[in-house]
C-alpha cells in the first residue's frame, strides 16, 4: 500500500508540472489509481465504528498538525522557494501567507467544512491574480503543503504501517478536497477577471456611425466571435432602422482572422439588411480573409465588396447620388 | 382576418394589420394578383411593420406574391420588416431572393417613383 501510496504522490508532483487545463484530466486518472489502489489492498466497507475511528485518526492528525506548525510551516515556505514557485512575491509575504494558509488548511481538515477556506481561497487569489501569480503556482503551493504533510506523517509513523495506512485514510480525502477547492476557487477568480474584461471590451464594441444622409458606416476591430458578431448585427440593424439609412459600408479592416461561423454570420448580415432595405458594402477584407472565404466556400454572390473603406464610401456615394468634388482644383494654380 | 388592399395611384397597397394565419396569406396573394390587373396598377406594396414574426409559409408566400406580380406586369416591394424579423429570417435561409425590400411606406414609394420614373422616360411614346 504504502510503495502505491508513492505512486500517487508522484503522479500528483507531475501533475503539478502540466498545465492546469490538463490537470483535470490527469487528475481523473489519479482519482481512478487511488481509488483502485484502495480497492485492491483494503476492500473495507465503512460501518458506524469506522466513522468513529476516523474521526478519532482525524483529531490525532489535527494534534500533530497543531504541533509541529512552527517547524512544517518552515519546512513548506522553503519547499516552495525551491521550487521557484511564488517568484512574484518577497520571502516575508509568503511566510505569511503561507502562514495563514496552513492555519486554514488545518483547520478544514478539522472541521471538514470548506467554506472558509474557501472564502480564503477567493481573497488569496484576489490578491495574488494582479500580481501575476499563475494557475500552476497556486496549484503548486498547495500540492507542496500536501507533500510536506503527508511526509511528516511518514515519518512519525514510520514504524507501523497500519496507523500510518488509517491515517492516510483520513488525511488524504481531506488534503485533495482541500487542494481542490483552492485551485477551483482560484480558477473561478481568473474566469470573474475574464468574463469582467469581456464585458468591458464588448462595451467599447463597435459603433455604429452615420457619416452622411442615410450611410452609414460599421467599422469593425478585433477578433469577432459569434456572440459578438451577433450583438454587431442587432446594432446595425437597429441602426438602420433609426437612421433610414440606404447605404451601409462595413470596413473589417482591422479584422485578423474569420472563421465560417462567422463569415456565414456576415452573409446573413449582409441579407437581412437588404430585407430593411439597406444596401451592405463590405471594404478592408484581407488577403488571409479572402482566402479563407473562398476556401470555406462561402456564398459570396450577396456580398458587395470594395477593396478599403475609402472606395467602399465612394461607392456608397455614389450610390446615394452624392458626387464630392474638390473646391481647390477650381482654383486656378498660380 | 381579411387584409384592406389600398389603391394608391399607380399603386396597390396592402397594410397587414396583425398576424395572418396561411389562408390569410394566401387570399391576400390572390387578390393583390387578381386587382394588379383589375385597376392596371404598376405595382403593389405590402406593408409587414406589424409582424413580429414571420414563418416559412408566409415568406415563401410573399415571395411566391412577388414572382406572380411580376408575371403580371407590375412590381412588388415588402415594406416594413423589423431588424430583429429580418435576422430570423436569414438565419433560417428565407431571403425573400429576388424581392425588392424598403425600410418602410416612404421608402417603399420612393424607391418606385424613381423606378417609374426612369422607366417612363423610356416609355414616353407609348404613353402619348
Amino acid at each position: 500500500m504504502c510503495v502505491e501510496w508513492h505512486v500517487t504522490l508522484s503522479l500528483i508532483a507531475d501533475v503539478r508540472r502540466l498545465r492546469f487545463d490538463s490537470i483535470a484530466r490527469f487528475s481523473q486518472e489519479v482519482v481512478v489509481m487511488v481509488v483502485v489502489v484502495k480497492s485492491n489492498v483494503s476492500p473495507r466497507f465503512k460501518s458506524q465504528q469506522d466513522t468513529e475511528f476516523t474521526a478519532a485518526l482525524l483529531r490525532e492528525l489535527v494534534a500533530h498538525l497543531r504541533q509541529n506548525r512552527t517547524q512544517l510551516r518552515q519546512e513548506w515556505a522553503r519547499r516552495i522557494q525551491e521550487a521557484q514557485l511564488l517568484t512574484a512575491m518577497s520571502e516575508e509575504e509568503i511566510f505569511a501567507e503561507a502562514t495563514s494558509v496552513y492555519d486554514n488548511y488545518v483547520e478544514a481538515v478539522e472541521t471538514g467544512t470548506f467554506e472558509a477556506l474557501q472564502a480564503y481561497a477567493r481573497n488569496l487569489s484576489e490578491r495574488v491574480i494582479p500580481r501575476g501569480v499563475e494557475t500552476d503556482e497556486v496549484v503548486g503551493i498547495v500540492l507542496l503543503l500536501r507533500d510536506v504533510l503527508a511526509r511528516s506523517l511518514f515519518a512519525k509513523y514510520q514504524d507501523d504501517f497500519d496507523k500510518l495506512n488509517s491515517i492516510l485514510d483520513a488525511y488524504e480525502p481531506a488534503a485533495n478536497r482541500i487542494a481542490n477547492t483552492v485551485a477551483v476557487g482560484f480558477v473561478q477568480e481568473r474566469e470573474r477577471i475574464i468574463r469582467e474584461q469581456q464585458e468591458a471590451i464588448r462595451e467599447l464594441s463597435t459603433p455604429v456611425l452615420q457619416v452622411r444622409e442615410r450611410l452609414l458606416i460599421l467599422p469593425i476591430i478585433g477578433a469577432i466571435d459569434p456572440h459578438r458578431a451577433r450583438q454587431l448585427t442587432e446594432q446595425l440593424l437597429r441602426a438602420i432602422r433609426t437612421n433610414r439609412a440606404k447605404v451601409v459600408v462595413i470596413d473589417i479592416t482591422g479584422v485578423a482572422a474569420m472563421n465560417s461561423v462567422v463569415a456565414s454570420h456576415l452573409v446573413q448580415t449582409v441579407e437581412a439588411s437588404r430585407l430593411l432595405g439597406a444596401m451592405v458594402i463590405v471594404t478592408g477584407l484581407s488577403p488571409e480573409i479572402a482566402q479563407t472565404l473562398v476556401t470555406i466556400g462561402v456564398d459570396l454572390g450577396k456580398m458587395h465588396t470594395v477593396g478599403d473603406l475609402q472606395g467602399g464610401i465612394e461607392e456608397a456615394e455614389r450610390l446615394l447620388g452624392y458626387k464630392v468634388i474638390s473646391i481647390v482644383e477650381e482654383a486656378p494654380q498660380a | 382576418m381579411e387584409v384592406p388592399i389600398l389603391k394608391q395611384q399607380h399603386y396597390l397597397i396592402a397594410t397587414v394589420q396583425a398576424a395572418l394565419t396561411d389562408a390569410d396569406l394566401t387570399h391576400l396573394r390572390d387578390a393583390l394578383v387578381e386587382r394588379v390587373g383589375e385597376f392596371r396598377s404598376h405595382a403593389v406594396i405590402v406593408d409587414v411593420t406589424a409582424l413580429d414574426v414571420m414563418d416559412s409559409f408566409a415568406s415563401r408566400t410573399l415571395r411566391d406574391l412577388a414572382y406572380m406580380i411580376r408575371l403580371r406586369g407590375a412590381e412588388t416591394v415588402i415594406v416594413g420588416i423589423q431588424p430583429e424579423v429580418a435576422f430570423a429570417m436569414v438565419q433560417l435561409g428565407l431571403n425573400l431572393e429576388g424581392v425588392a425590400t424598403a425600410l418602410d411606406l416612404e421608402e417603399g414609394l420612393a424607391f418606385l417613383n424613381h423606378k417609374g420614373k426612369s422607366r417612363g422616360a423610356g416609355s414616353n411614346l407609348s404613353r402619348n
